[in-house]
């Protein structure tokens, strides 16, 4: 399997606070990856250094063997990644086509509309709520916006943050089998979950994080069953 | 029929009020900022398509539309310049520099022009239709009409173009707007083009009815526009549409029944009523501020 995404030595600094210390990690095409850890250590900083919302010091990004540490924001999508955010930051005030739209904002009106059908035939719910202003959908809904609109220009790989948070559990298990069929269509995922037991269930590979270090990495299996990883996040 | 001629001098300067009112809210929309040197764009056009007009001999089509490009372009230019560096600054620091802005714009103009007034000579034909012993001006209604297509124009550009919609959702969230694939830095010239754009209009309407020219001039027709703004709830399109016309009335009716000398201390009387009572206007949205 060739590689996909290739971090190394990433440093990302908040003024002083030295956020992420010098992580490394590659994604295979194929995968699902999942950067594990607390609330605070730096997952999130690592999606959005990637996306090039904020830079690395030391180090270099390399997405299927091209440079993107110095990326814009705004081209990464035309590179082929897609960043679920944190908090799904789905557009309030837009419908929920709207919202399809944007998603498919670089690609030309025929293939938008095309995979605005592809969207609303894996989530019949988008569907129905197609003219709704999609701040009035539920949580859940939101969240499959969220991904539908990430799926919009079929990119080969997606960044999802926290896609669990604030959903009932039912939500969270609909959400991540759905996830990992998207892999099973052939779309790469990175996901950073403090769920840790549920995205290592789906995930090949997992890396641990603590404070802005990869402390653990290996196959989500053995994580599953590491005595630390356990004790850590797995609640015994 | 006093009344209804009040009425429509309301709503003539009004619309032009709409116009300028739509650009202020159109950019506190997109970037958070109450730009005060917007007024000074209509000084700028009032300037410029008497310039086109009266010294560059250009027909008044062609001279309009150079007015226009000529606003946008240096609505562009101020954003790149002046305020996009401040992106990531207090809010304060952007609205100072906009007043800032204002200044050298007013003071540039007059150091080339003169402090004396310019004559503009309408381009619309004197007259109008009677009605009973009143006549309407064909400059009413042609201002009228031409605000109300470019207003109608405006909202389906804002709610159906795939532009439109981008500046929508750089409104709400440049950063996950980004993420779509959105050149945001090119929206927000965009945004700031077209309100400089409306503003140009504004002011070729405004000097066909009111004819003198002045570097200051801008100030109290912006002022006006931004108080129309604040009512219709700034941000909003229909809410700066609204404001204006109602602002305009407001005014024109105050002239006409109470004192033309009180007509402004109305208007800014209803800035001070609508911040205490319902800051947001008739369509703001009480958004919090996002971190």
């Amino acid at each position: 399997m060739a590689t996909l995404l290739s971090v190394k030595d990433m440093n990302v600094y908040y003024g002083v606070i030295h956020a992420v210390k010098g992580v490394s990690f590659d994604v295979e095409e194929g995968e699902i990856v999942t950067l594990i850890g607390a609330n605070g250590a730096g997952k999130s900083t690592i999606l959005k250094t990637i996306s090039g919302m904020l830079r690395s010091k030391t180090g270099s990004i390399a997405f299927d063997g091209k440079d993107i540490s110095n990326i814009e924001p705004y081209k990464l999508l035309g590179m082929g990644i897609a960043h679920v955010p944190e908090g799904r930051c789905i557009f309030q005030r837009l419908t929920v086509e709207e919202n399809l739209e944007m998603g498919g904002y670089i690609s030309k009106p025929a293939e938008v509309a095309a995979a605005i059908e592809n969207v609303y035939n894996l989530f019949p719910r988008l569907k129905e709520r197609r003219r709704q202003i999609a701040g009035t959908l539920s949580g859940g809904e939101q969240q499959m916006l969220a991904i539908g609109r990430a799926m919009m220009t079929k990119p080969r790989l997606i960044m999802m943050d926290e896609p669990s948070m604030g959903l009932a559990p039912i939500l969270v298990q609909q959400i991540f089998q759905f996830i990992k069929e998207l892999n099973a269509s052939g779309t790469t995922i990175l996901l950073v979950e403090q769920n840790a037991h549920m995205a290592l269930r789906i995930a090949n590979r997992g890396y641990v994080l603590e404070t802005g270090r990869i402390v653990l990495e290996g196959k989500a299996s053995e994580l599953l069953t590491n005595e630390s990883v356990k004790k850590a996040y797995l609640g015994g | 029929m006093t009344f209804l001629y009040q009425i429509l001098n309301g709503i003539q300067i009004g619309a032009i009020y709409a116009l300028v009112a739509l650009g202020y809210s159109m950019v506190y929309g997109i970037v958070k900022l109450i730009n005060f040197a917007h007024g000074d764009i209509i000084m700028l056009g009032s300037y410029a398509v008497w310039y086109f007009m009266t010294r560059l001999n250009m027909p008044w089509w062609l001279a309009t539309i150079a007015t226009i490009i000529f606003c946008s372009i240096v609505g562009i230019i101020i954003e790149k310049l002046a305020y996009k560096p401040l992106r990531n600054s207090a809010r304060i620091s952007l609205l100072i520099t906009a007043i800032g802005v204002s200044l050298f714009l007013q003071n540039t103009v007059q150091l080339i022009f003169t402090a004396n007034p310019k004559m503009f000579v309408t381009f619309i034909p004197s007259g109008g239709f009677s009605i009973g012993n009143r006549s309407i001006s064909y400059t009413t209604l042609i201002t009228i009409a031409i605000s109300a297509a470019i207003m109608v124009a405006l909202t389906l550009l804002v709610s159906k173009t795939k532009i439109g919609k981008a500046m929508r959702a750089v409104s709400e969230d440049n950063r996950t707007a980004q993420l779509m694939g959105i050149n945001v830095d090119n929206t927000i010239s965009f945004t700031f083009a077209l309100g400089s754009g409306l503003a140009a209009v504004a002011a070729v309407l405004y000097v066909c009815s009111y004819s003198q020219i002045a570097p200051t001039m801008g100030s109290m027709l912006g002022l006006k526009a931004f108080v129309a703004a604040v009512l219709g709830g700034i941000g909003s399109i229909p809410g700066a549409m609204l404001g204006g016309l109602l602002i305009g009335v407001a005014e024109s009716l105050t002239k006409g029944y109470i004192s033309s000398q009180l007509a402004d201390a109305v208007l800014f009387g209803i800035l001070i009523i609508v911040l205490l009572v319902k800051p947001t206007g008739f369509f703001g949205r009480g958004d919090r501020e996002k971190v």
